[in-house]
């Protein structure tokens, strides 16, 4: 294990765990609960996976009544929670600790109800990212962010992290497209935030609870926003000699005016990579390629590809195609979508989650360029670029020990490098215990600790998904 | 007053010096009026302040991308002159912040940019584009310690960290006080197009509007008035209409907007739009929707209420039933103003219980300051969140300086 260590468990805990666990069954009885070692193993990390720890128990509820339950159990007990959706977390924000209970909400599935007059839906917080939309597709309605792992990652995980997407330049985040939470405090009180109105009143705790990864009560149902899809969407590919001109361009194309629903980057290495992977049709003779998607009826699609078209010409594009077919769409967006996993296949990798303001591009490129050089790692680039969200991704050796911690610090001077440029430390993977220590680059002891203070607001014992998002060191302090 | 502070009115030059008035003021525990020019302080409870503390003196714009999309600028900046700024280069908050000054006795384009996001001012194009506090990147601003305090930051995406920015917006001032705030912003649109019908029953003019955002034509603007309302708009053919007006705006680049609009058009049929208007009359259609024009001249209690819109139309009704009220539905009917006849508690206890029949909550906008505090101004919250509340409030003023009372008492 490197350099990022977990809290020492509370030994009391430990020895009382036989006790717990009957205790437990009694409080939630018809919650499913996984004690032994077999199963458990399942639960014992989540994406980031060079970390891992044995829970002391894993408990899946099956309602708000039995969350409220275990989660005041636990409170009167003093025992540690860490709240889980489909374990997809890239930040260690669903990494167990071994005096902690594991409570995952993936059997909570169900769609409550929809209301498309009104534009919104009711879900459990398991249900998957697509299975809202599967849910309303027929009736032409979607859910918008959309992260990578969407088949998989559940809305409640979502609601944890903030998460993002591909499409969200345009439709916005989580935070903007969630209506309201039930939600289950430590010490088992269910509140409900919001609705289905588009405002709540007195504070907006909404904005506070999306983001805070688990650590202020376990969400257990979602109303989400619901967007009617557009009549038609299409991308097109733009191929660039360079990184720079191909920032560049994504520069020009937004100061036109025009938004479009995505816009993505790769560089070379991640090029190759997927075309290889996917057959996806990207040219390989480019040093970066990007992936424009506009939406409207058929007009509305050409006119907006042709002005884009337009700026792309000044910036010598090498390759200018628009997608023909909804097939070749579907290739495109693919070989996008499955780049963490082609990747993956070559190598292991470490993702990082920066963002830079959209003027730092090239620089910011070159730099992790360099970056990455001096610690003899190969790295690709895939990522967000309407929004500045990089996603480099540095291929290491997983089973090598030096290398894992190597890794670790190359990343940590690539999101050092992305704060020192105006930037923030992650864009929608979220801190967990993966960036805990580098908090302080971004923010000073005051901005800290009076995010400390607004989470002891809601678990004054820190007692939720403790050990990540802050210093170790400052937490202690509290 | 129990400590040295000097009372009267305090509008410092930097953000140092604010830090050390609050740092003072929490040592002395002197309560202070937070405001930033002061246009909509006559909203909330009374506040029982021994100071008045100002950002009016923070004047600037440090950062403006046009091609990142972002702003920053510090808090009393006037917001007339951050739009003025970003017109130059065809950009725009695309909340298009409702302007309050007009119904509370200001002119329009006077409040502060601070002011707007604490208040979190959103207009008509909430419904496709977001609230203000959605466009929030980040803030500066000093808690009730004293405490500097930056979070978010000036870039698109951010989850590193809690989401204090979006948490302090909409808090009316009481949990600190921004200094500075960094805002997403959006290239304006080109082409804009409005479609009326005019005469439709609320029920069926809040129906039209649902259809309306239900169509993939991003629908960004949806209102329908009634008639003694309607008058007051300065385009003659609607003001000499006589009847509800019901209106549903698209916006985008010139082919778009004409395309749209005559789908929408084919799309409302049964609703018989009636008129169509240009840009340019769109825009001052728009603009005075944004600035309540249609209440400026009236002096009633103005009530801003959020609810679920397919119901909104029940609402007002049987809310008609007991009050003569006058009302704009917005929001496709999720946001409700509405003006009452000069009554003692200004309608509140018939408005929150039609309300708690039918989903929703109701703010005081306007009204006499006795009214204001003898009622609950702002929606009344049930004993969970309002111990939650409280435990926020704490977590930013401890002592409980920063514009004490004004949402709720004790806050």
């Amino acid at each position: 294990m490197s350099h990022v260590s977990l809290p020492s468990p509370d030994l009391a805990i430990l020895q009382r765990r036989n006790d717990i666990l009957k205790q437990l069954k009694k409080v939630a009885p018809g919650a499913t609960l996984i004690t032994d070692q077999e199963g458990r193993r399942t639960f014992e990390t989540d994406a980031l996976t060079a970390y891992r720890c044995l829970p002391l128990a894993v408990v899946l509820p099956g309602s708000t009544e039995e969350v409220s339950a275990i989660l005041r159990f636990c409170h009167e007990n003093h025992i540690k929670v860490v709240p889980r959706g489909a374990g997809t977390s890239l930040c260690g924000g669903a990494l167990p600790l071994e005096d902690a209970i594991v409570l995952c909400v993936s059997r909570m599935n169900k769609v409550l109800s929809i209301d498309l007059a009104n534009r919104a839906a009711q879900v459990e917080a398991g249900i998957t990212n697509t299975g809202i939309t599967e849910a309303v597709a027929g009736d032409d309605f979607f859910y918008a962010p959309d992260p990578s792992s969407q088949i998989a990652c559940t809305v409640g995980g979502n609601v944890a992290t903030n998460s993002g997407g591909a499409h969200c330049l345009k439709y916005g985040v989580t935070t903007n497209n969630v209506l309201g939470v039930r939600i289950v405090l430590m010490n088992g009180e269910v509140l409900d935030i919001g609705g289905s109105s588009l405002d709540a009143p007195g504070y907006d705790f909404l904005a506070l609870i999306v983001g805070s990864e688990g650590q202020f009560g376990v969400v257990t149902e979602v109303t989400v926003r619901l967007i009617k899809a557009a009549e038609g969407a299409r991308p097109m590919l733009l191929g660039f000699d360079s990184n720079e001109t191909a920032g560049a361009c994504v520069a020009a194309i937004i100061a036109a005016g025009i938004i479009p629903v995505a816009l993505e980057f790769m560089d070379r290495p991640a090029i190759h990579v997927c075309e290889h992977f996917v057959k996806a049709g990207y040219p390989l003779d480019v040093e970066a390629l990007l992936i424009v998607e506009v939406q409207g009826s058929e007009d509305e699609i050409d006119t907006l590809l042709e002005k884009i078209t337009e700026i792309a010409e000044d910036f010598h594009p090498l390759v200018m195609r628009r997608s023909q077919s909804a097939e070749e769409s579907a290739k495109i967006w693919k070989g996008r979508k499955a780049a963490f996993g082609a990747i993956g296949q070559l190598s292991d990798y470490y993702c990082m989650d920066g963002v830079i303001p959209l003027s730092k591009l090239p620089k910011a490129l070159d730099e992790i360029g360099w970056i990455c050089r001096r610690y003899r790692f190969d790295v690709a680039n895939i990522f967000h670029a309407g929004d500045g969200n990089l996603h480099p991704l540095i291929l290491y050796n997983a089973n090598d020990p030096l290398q894992l911690e190597r890794v670790e610090s190359c990343g940590a001077e690539i999101l050092k490098l992305c704060v020192e440029l105006g930037g923030c430390l992650t864009g929608e993977h979220g801190i967990g215990i993966e960036k805990r220590e580098l908090m302080s680059l971004q923010f000073s002891d005051a901005d800290l600790e009076q995010q400390m203070r607004v989470k002891a607001a809601f678990d004054p014992d820190w007692l939720l998904n403790p050990g990540k998002v802050f210093p170790l060191e400052g937490r202690g302090a509290q | 007053m129990t400590g040295h502070m000097r009372v009267g009115f305090h509008a410092p030059d930097s953000v140092e010096e604010l830090a050390y008035l609050v740092a003072e003021a929490a040592d002395t525990r002197t309560p202070l009026e937070v405001m930033g020019r002061g246009t909509k302080r006559e909203v909330g409870r009374p506040v029982q302040h021994g100071s008045v503390l100002s950002t009016e003196n923070l004047v600037g714009v440090p950062l403006y991308e046009p091609s990142e999309l972002v702003v920053v600028a510090l808090a009393g900046t006037p917001l007339a002159q951050v739009e003025a700024l970003l017109a130059e280069n065809e950009q725009e908050f695309p909340f298009e912040p409702v302007d309050l000054g007009p119904v509370l006795g200001f002119d329009a384009g006077q409040g502060t940019i601070g002011g707007m996001v604490a208040a979190n001012l959103s207009g008509s194009r909430r419904i496709l584009s977001g609230a203000a506090r959605d466009h929030v990147l980040g803030v500066q601003a000093v808690n009730g310690r004293g405490d500097t305090i930056r979070a978010g930051g000036r870039v698109m995406k951010n989850v590193t960290g809690y989401d204090l920015a979006r948490g302090i917006a909409g808090s009316w001032g009481t949990l600190a006080v921004m200094t500075e705030v960094a805002l997403k912003v959006l290239p304006a649109q080109r082409e804009v197009r409005t479609v009326l019908c005019f005469g439709l029953a609320d029920l069926n003019g809040v129906e039209a509007l649902c259809l309306a955002l239900g169509t993939p034509f991003e629908v960004s603007g949806t209102v329908h008035l009634h008639a003694g309302l309607a008058e007051r708009f300065s385009d003659q053919e609607i003001a000499n209409a006589g009847a509800t007006v019901t209106a549903i705006r698209v916006e985008n680049f010139p082919a778009s907007a004409r395309y749209r609009s005559s789908r929408l058009k084919q799309m409302l049929q049964a609703y018989a739009p009636a008129l169509e208007l240009d840009t340019m009359r769109s825009r001052i259609f728009w603009n005075e929707v944004r600035a309540l024009k249609m209440f400026e001249t009236s002096e009633g209690p103005l009530w801003r209420i959020s609810t679920v819109p397919s119901t909104a139309a029940k609402l007002v009704a049987s809310l008609a039933r007991k009050i003569d009220v006058r009302v704009m539905y917005d929001w496709s009917g999720g946001l409700i103003w509405l003006e009452t006849p000069p009554i003692s508690d200004a309608g509140a206890v018939e408005i929150r219980r039609t309300l708690a029949e039918f989903g929703g909550h109701a703010t005081l906008i306007r009204a006499e300051t006795g009214a204001r505090a003898g009622i609950d101004v702002f929606q009344p919250l049930d004993a969970p969140l309002m111990a939650l509340t409280s435990a926020v409030k704490n977590a930013f003023d401890p002592v409980g300086i920063l514009n004490p009372g004004r949402m709720y008492a004790g806050i």
